[in-house]
């Protein structure tokens, strides 16, 4: 019927907005822990005898605070957007989707009082003990659930394909948790995991990498995919290339884990199998890469005047280097160098800053101007100090990082004339003081940028509801 | 538009992306295959040290310089087999063994604190990192290893062969101020572990746990209900600094290696 053409679709964007200002806020407070644990190893007095602040027990809490607070709440709001834009319609489940905002947020308070307690588990990017752990198993099901119960009521025909991002990570984030938290209480903050040795530590970089490959990859690109033609006006530049990035991408970062793994106990086949599907991976990869780039041909003037845009491009140029450094690390010769060294931290936050952190921005700011029905940000000119200073603060701290990975690498292999090694460990230790003193700068510079983000955020939305309220006066006088 | 909207890849894909149903099964499928091709053989190839009531180790054979198979009991300790019968018993050399309490209340300090962010616990097979820690780490010796501790870097150095190359006193002085004896040490002070009690019913509790692991969990001939009954008044009176130093001294001289032999595959 016209009528119902006529009447526009009622979305549930209240919850995208409260998700939204808690991801700009996490992202203040877990770069600032970053910074802080960055500054513990060039400053070790910053350990002021508290045990809980040392660096062992803060560094989970920082990683935790990215990942799973500023990450996952950026995720949940583009996610929820996204669906329901994409599919004409409102959420499955408005009521569930609070219980996640409400179930995630609490999730995240008791990281932030457990860690620092030292209830740990003992695993990478999975240190949360078991009562949370159920807790996120409960809370991730109630989002994929109410995400893929509308994707099934959406009015369109075809599903969009950041929808089927979103529904891989959403699958894939529900074996790992569940596969990899598998362990035995001793009391409510211990337990231990069901696996040991070798099964253990390829089933924590099974997690661990996917973690990166699902949540940080899959899930930023149902973004890119849905906010780069938005916010340049065009549609994605080759469906069929998307199509590609998306089964590719699924089925093969399922075995990249094991290439943390080269040279360790774990069996050399199981190694050399994650290494070859790595440097397979690049070409799917930069297809993606290039699809959210190509997407501006005939748009690219826009770069000049629009800052958001400028985000996406550098996250999706962030998101080419990374994908390519990625797998040349996982090559047994580079890893050899490069293992166990502040290279692999160096590329980590290449991806985390560059690519995820700003493009999470990008989308943040697009959203932010629709969600509160406001046609500029409060200051665009902060929206561009915001972008230089994301951008110098990733490549110091990368550049930082390069520099002393490959450093301590080639130290720690190096032989004198004697046939003996030239560098005690400790001498490598002090050699990283400065890089480690620059990293600490980087970070800060990245997390000055997230503050201003904050602000403008806040003011837009206090802006925004005050010309609204003003508005309304005249109205109902 | 562009006419790349007009085109759509094949038949199949255009069903799957109209279907709810259909992508949440392709997608599941597809991101299902690699872990499990991956993770499964684990469990059963040899070389991986899955141990389970197999003294064999699903026919793991490491063989000495003139290809005679090296038998697993000198690999991992077999109390059966052994001159040693008990872990009080056990001498290094004599195969990699499960933890004694006071090491178990130690590794617990070691996760709590997460030493594992910084320091790894695993020898690669290169020149270097033999001359600076020792023999390369293999299976076998974190078989016992409930949530493993191999780390995935080097703040500070590895740890794999720790046990025995300095002195307790060493240790206790280094973990409360690492900068007394390592001038540009970054490591954080631990002074404060000599204040707290070992947990005694929690190290209890571990050992017990361990025994019911689902995966290479410990043999109920070495924790006996007795050996766990008595692990109490071990540990009664000892700090987290003394766990914690008896865990770093009990790492990596388990096993006898010898020279030749090819210990991983």
């Amino acid at each position: 019927m016209a009528a119902t053409q006529a009447t526009p679709v009622k979305y549930d964007m209240e919850v995208v907005r409260w998700f939204t200002i808690a991801a700009a806020i996490y992202a203040c407070v877990g770069t600032l822990i970053g910074v802080y644990v960055a500054s513990e190893l060039a400053w070790p007095f910053l350990n002021f005898d508290l045990e809980w602040i040392t660096f062992g027990r803060l560094r989970p809490l920082h990683t935790n605070a990215v990942i799973f607070a500023f990450g996952g709440c950026a995720l949940m709001a583009t996610g929820f957007y996204i669906v329901q834009r994409t599919g004409s319609t409102a959420l499955w489940s408005n009521k569930l989707a609070w219980a996640t905002f409400i179930g995630w947020n609490l999730i995240i308070v008791s990281a932030v009082v457990t860690l620092p307690l030292g209830w740990t588990s003992g695993k990478e990017y999975a240190e949360l003990e078991w009562p949370i752990d159920i807790a996120i198993a409960v809370v991730w099901l109630m989002y994929g659930f109410n995400y893929i119960m509308t994707i099934g009521i959406r009015k369109t025909s075809h599903i969009y394909v950041s929808n089927w991002f979103t529904m891989g990570m959403i699958v894939m984030i529900t074996y790992l948790h569940v596969v990899n938290s598998m362990a035995i209480p001793v009391s409510m903050t211990n337990s231990f995991s069901i696996y040991s040795g070798v099964q253990d530590a390829m089933i924590q970089w099974w997690w661990g990498h996917n973690a990166v490959g699902f949540y940080l990859t899959g899930g930023f690109l149902a973004i890119m995919y849905y906010f780069v033609p938005k916010q340049a006006g065009k549609p994605v530049f080759s469906y069929r290339l998307s199509v590609l990035h998306f089964w590719a991408l699924s089925f093969g970062y399922v075995w990249l884990g094991a290439h943390h793994l080269q040279y360790t106990a774990l069996p050399d086949w199981t190694g050399s199998l994650g290494a070859a599907v790595s440097l397979a991976m690049i070409i799917p990869s930069w297809g993606g890469a290039m699809n959210g780039m190509m997407t501006l041909s005939g748009a690219w003037d826009k770069l000049r005047t629009d800052y958001i845009l400028r985000f996406l491009v550098v996250a999706l140029a962030f998101y080419a280097m990374s994908t390519f450094e990625g797998p040349v690390m996982s090559i047994k010769t580079v890893n050899a160098l490069s293992h166990y060294t502040d290279w692999t931290v160096g590329h980590v936050h290449s991806g985390a800053l560059g690519w995820m952190a700003m493009v999470a921005y990008g989308a943040m700011y697009h959203m932010v101007k629709k969600l509160w029905g406001v046609e500029k940000m409060y200051s665009e000119g902060l929206v561009n100090v915001h972008f230089w200073l994301a951008t110098i603060g990733t490549v110091v701290y990368v550049v930082a990082m390069w520099v002393s990975g490959i450093m301590q690498g080639l130290m720690w292999r190096d032989y004198d004339e004697y046939g003996t090694l030239t560098y005690t460990f400790v001498e490598s230790v002090s050699a990283m003081h400065p890089y480690y003193a620059m990293r600490a700068i980087g970070g800060l510079i990245f997390n000055i940028g997230t503050w201003i983000a904050l602000y403008n955020i806040v003011m837009t939305v206090r802006t925004a509801s005050a010309a609204r309220s003003a508005s309304a006066v005249p109205a109902n006088a | 538009m562009s006419d790349h909207d007009t085109l759509y890849s094949t038949k199949l894909q255009d069903k799957v992306e109209r279907s709810t149903l259909l992508m949440f099964v392709f997608t599941a499928i597809a991101v299902a295959v690699g872990g499990i091709v991956e993770i499964i053989p684990l469990f059963y190839l040899p070389n991986t040290a899955m141990c389970q009531n197999d003294p064999t180790c699903n026919n793991t054979q490491h063989k000495d310089a003139n290809g005679n198979v090296i038998p697993m009991d000198k690999i991992i300790w077999n109390p059966e087999t052994s001159a040693h019968k008990t872990l009080n018993d056990w001498a290094p050399g004599d195969g990699v063994r499960p933890y004694k309490p006071l090491e178990l209340a130690g590794r617990n300090v070691y996760i709590r604190e997460g030493c594992f962010l910084c320091h790894s616990q695993m020898i690669r097979p290169f020149r270097d990192e033999k001359d600076r820690y020792g023999h390369y780490s293999i299976a076998e010796e974190s078989m016992y290893d409930h949530t493993y501790q191999w780390g995935s870097k080097r703040t500070g150095p590895d740890l794999a062969r720790l046990g025995g190359k300095y002195s307790d006193e060493w240790h206790r002085r280094h973990l409360k101020y690492p900068r007394d004896v390592v001038p540009e040490s970054v490591m954080p002070n631990y002074f404060w572990l000599e204040a707290k009690p070992v947990d005694v019913a929690e190290t209890v509790q571990t050992m017990k746990v361990m025994t019911i692991m689902p995966f290479n969990p410990v043999p109920k001939t070495i924790y006996t209900e007795e050996y766990i009954g008595g692990a109490a008044a071990e540990l009664e009176g000892k700090t987290d600094m003394d766990a914690l130093i008896a865990f770093l001294q009990g790492l990596g001289n388990h096993v006898k290696f010898e020279e030749g032999v090819n210990y991983r595959d």
